[in-house]
């Protein structure tokens, strides 16, 4: 029937110019104001618990007196939110301030979402770590991001169950591994640890530890190295000891492995700095009786720690005050009173190292009552944090790690074949979205 | 009609031993697709029976005693939840109440009115506009919450009620629904009637047809109602202010809190335990109204 087939190209053609218009739309307003007088009103997108405390003292206080007012919108953590900032900067609607953790901001760099605030807030590195800085500036001159909370790794153990199978901490990896075959000859159901393939961000750490840059930059092409020497190394390691049977493969965050961790099964955990709040709920029964130690080292000579987690605060380019929210920005991870909020109300462990040692921190976390030193001897770890380099699909190398190595992990099969594959998607997927990558 | 149905299905139903091919072999014939049935049934009923008895369990016990063994935390699980940031909890219910409620209602409004016109004039393009209704079914509403997020924003909508209220008043499947049960159910003799004694059409809409309607209506309701309950990704583009969030957002970013602070299980698991039971209570409330016979019409043959 012509007539109707001719009808239902009109209708198709109407529906396709009708979106076209709409997304022509979109992309017509274009403007990035400055600062202006007159009361400012910023929206805030955090996960952070209890942020909403901490923003009220700055309302109270020096907000008030400059006449910025910050609003929070609690939203949900990780990835979800990156799409959701490029999905709202899309339509030029993004909030003024958003939380965003250290390996996401290449992505909303790359999108242009997120605004260069070097101006507004100079001298102000001073206060962090430079392995932790860097991550905000992409290596560059400008600033994306303020950094908010980290995750200096480290490595935690049941003190008493060490005693009482005479184990001794491990200082470098290579006792590690000793450690895991003495426990697996003296108590075959027990295991020191699981590799665990669900949270990428742990085995982004440990290659961080040893030396891996994964994402750098020359010119502008992008030089891709999740398979460089260092991550090869690391691989090679795990997967060793899951083949020999020496620690157990099954994954992190589940029913059973909580299960594991409360009744001794498991008797340590490579984690990091949050890792008291993990316990708390995953092991209730065993709380006093942990202790924490420094990751062990690839070589005697070397004191360097990875990270797992932290975040940022960033200012976007759809902001129409982003000096007023930069330096809201500023104020609320670098001011005293605000970190010390941040940590009685958020739980985090703040980035700035003046704030380490202070007031919420005197104490160690309640988990660990058993280690009155817990937290120097965190800012000590934290000081080793060893520099990170991200690129822009850092969700793409994630994803593919949690499947290959996943997999790789249950058949107990060749790792460095699944860290080729994680390395081959990385880069065809970099080379899809258009990004000029150097071989 | 409904009795006629009744009697049909009755040796069925029954194992009725006195009959000529004799009890084993009807057992047997039985068995498989009884079997089949309980094993389907179990498959939809033990994550519920997990969810009921996990949400009796404290934290401690969550993870350490036997799954299936009811905990003693039933009770703080509920307070805490109610004392979660000042019943919060109870504001994303209200929403996901007023969001499902008012969507659903006024979908089906639309899916009445546009089925019933489509099953019953006959006008130009109507078939086009009906196959564009049909891609409309196939294409799954994910794809469509981003745009329609990018034109909402257009229009200044973005995080607002209204911003999930109004893409979720036109669905397709609706009116699809809509359509083919009016062209079954209102017999165009009684439109023709309708007319000759001088009724206006929209009085043979209201009077005649929407009660014939009515069970076809009622399916559209539910399962609009239970779309809009469960919907996740359209609030999720579309709201950033977390006391217009219905139950589904709020209950993941107790969830997803960061790295920092263990996820509030406990809470979450209270909470979509206590999420479902509207929509239990909404099905056992509404099945009545499907008692009436599917094919039940005003002509009978």
């Amino acid at each position: 029937m012509p007539y109707t087939k001719r009808r239902r190209l009109v209708t198709s053609a109407v529906a396709i110019a009708l979106g076209a218009t709409a997304l022509a739309a979109c992309g017509s307003s274009d403007d990035s104001g400055d600062a202006e007088s007159g009361p400012v009103s910023l929206t805030y997108w955090t996960w952070t618990p209890g942020m909403d405390k901490v923003v009220d003292l700055w309302n109270k206080g020096q907000g008030k007196k400059e006449q910025i007012t910050v609003t929070v919108k609690k939203q949900a953590s990780g990835d979800t939110l990156v799409t959701k900032i490029l999905t709202a900067h899309k339509a030029h609607q993004a909030p003024d301030l958003v939380q965003a953790e250290y390996q996401a901001l290449p992505t909303l760099v790359s999108n242009d979402a997120l605004a260069d605030i070097a101006g507004h807030v100079g001298g102000i590195e001073g206060k962090f770590a430079k392995g932790v800085w860097q991550q905000t500036t992409l290596g560059t001159d400008a600033v994306y991001a303020i950094p908010q909370d980290i995750g200096p790794m480290m490595f935690y153990y049941r003190a008493d169950l060490f005693k009482q199978y005479g184990l001794t901490v491990p200082t470098t990896w290579d006792e590690f591994a000793e450690t895991a075959r003495a426990l697996k000859k003296k108590a075959p159901d027990k295991d020191l640890t699981t590799f665990s393939a669900n949270d990428s961000g742990l085995f982004a750490g440990l290659a961080q530890q040893a030396g891996a840059q994964w994402w750098t930059t020359s010119g502008d092409k992008w030089k891709v190295a999740i398979n460089d020497a260092a991550t090869r190394k690391v691989a090679t390691f795990w997967g060793g000891l899951v083949k020999e049977g020496a620690i157990d493969n099954q994954p992190m965050y589940t029913p059973a492995w909580n299960k594991a961790l409360d009744t001794g099964k498991q008797i340590a955990w490579v984690s990091a700095v949050w890792a008291p709040g993990t316990l708390t709920t995953a092991a209730p029964d065993t709380a006093g009786k942990w202790a924490m130690a420094p990751l062990p080292q690839w070589s005697r000579s070397e004191n360097r720690t990875g990270s797992w987690g932290g975040s940022s605060t960033a200012v976007t380019t759809d902001s129409k005050h982003q000096e007023a929210a930069a330096k809201f920005a500023a104020w609320l991870n670098t001011d005293a009173e605000a970190l010390n909020a941040l940590a009685k109300e958020g739980g985090i462990y703040p980035a700035s190292t003046s704030a380490q040692l202070s007031g919420a921190f005197a104490q160690p976390p309640a988990y660990f009552s058993n280690q009155p030193d817990f937290y120097t001897k965190a800012a000590e770890i934290a000081e080793t944090t060893a520099p990170s380099a991200w690129g822009p699909n850092v969700n793409v190398a994630y994803t593919t790690f949690k499947d290959a190595f996943g997999a790789a992990a249950k058949n107990k099969s060749d790792f460095t074949a699944a860290l080729d594959k994680m390395q081959a998607d990385t880069v065809a997927d970099m080379k899809k979205q258009g990004f000029e990558v150097a071989e | 009609m409904s009795s006629l149905a009744l009697h049909k299905a009755e040796p069925a139903a029954g194992t009725n031993p006195g009959t000529a091919q004799g009890p084993p072999l009807r057992r047997r014939i039985a068995l498989v697709p009884t079997l089949t049935l309980l094993l389907g049934a179990v498959y939809c009923l033990l994550p519920v029976a997990w969810v009921v008895i996990a949400s009796t369990k404290s934290g401690k016990e969550l993870f350490s005693t036997f799954t299936f063994l009811p905990g003693s935390g039933f009770s703080d699980n509920l307070s805490q939840l109610n004392a979660y940031r000042d019943g919060v909890y109870w504001e994303w219910m209200g929403n996901s109440a007023l969001y499902a409620i008012l969507g659903a209602l006024l979908s089906t409004a639309v899916s009445a009115f546009s089925g019933y016109a489509l099953a019953v004039y006959r006008f130009r393009g109507r078939e086009t506009l009906f196959n564009v209704l049909l891609a409309g079914v196939l294409m799954p509403p994910v794809i469509l919450a981003v745009p329609q997020y990018l034109l909402l924003a257009k229009a200044d909508l973005t995080d607002s009620y209204l911003s999930v209220l109004l893409p979720q008043i036109l669905a397709p499947y609706g009116v699809y629904l809509a359509r083919i049960y009016a062209a079954a159910a209102v017999p165009a003799d009684v439109v023709e009637a309708g007319r000759m004694d001088g009724a206006s059409e929209w009085r043979i809409f209201t009077r005649i047809a929407l009660p014939m309607m009515v069970p076809g209506l009622v399916t559209v309701f539910l399962f609009q109602f239970v779309a809009i309950w469960n919907n996740f990704l359209l609030p999720y583009i579309m709201l950033s202010d977390d006391e217009k969030f219905p139950i589904t957002l709020g209950l993941f970013t107790l969830l997803e809190q960061g790295a920092n602070t263990p996820a509030l299980y406990t809470l979450v698991i209270t909470g979509a335990f206590l999420a479902v039971l509207p929509l239990i209570a909404l099905f056992l409330v509404i099945q009545r109204f499907w008692s009436l016979d599917l094919l039940s019409g005003a002509v009978k043959s």
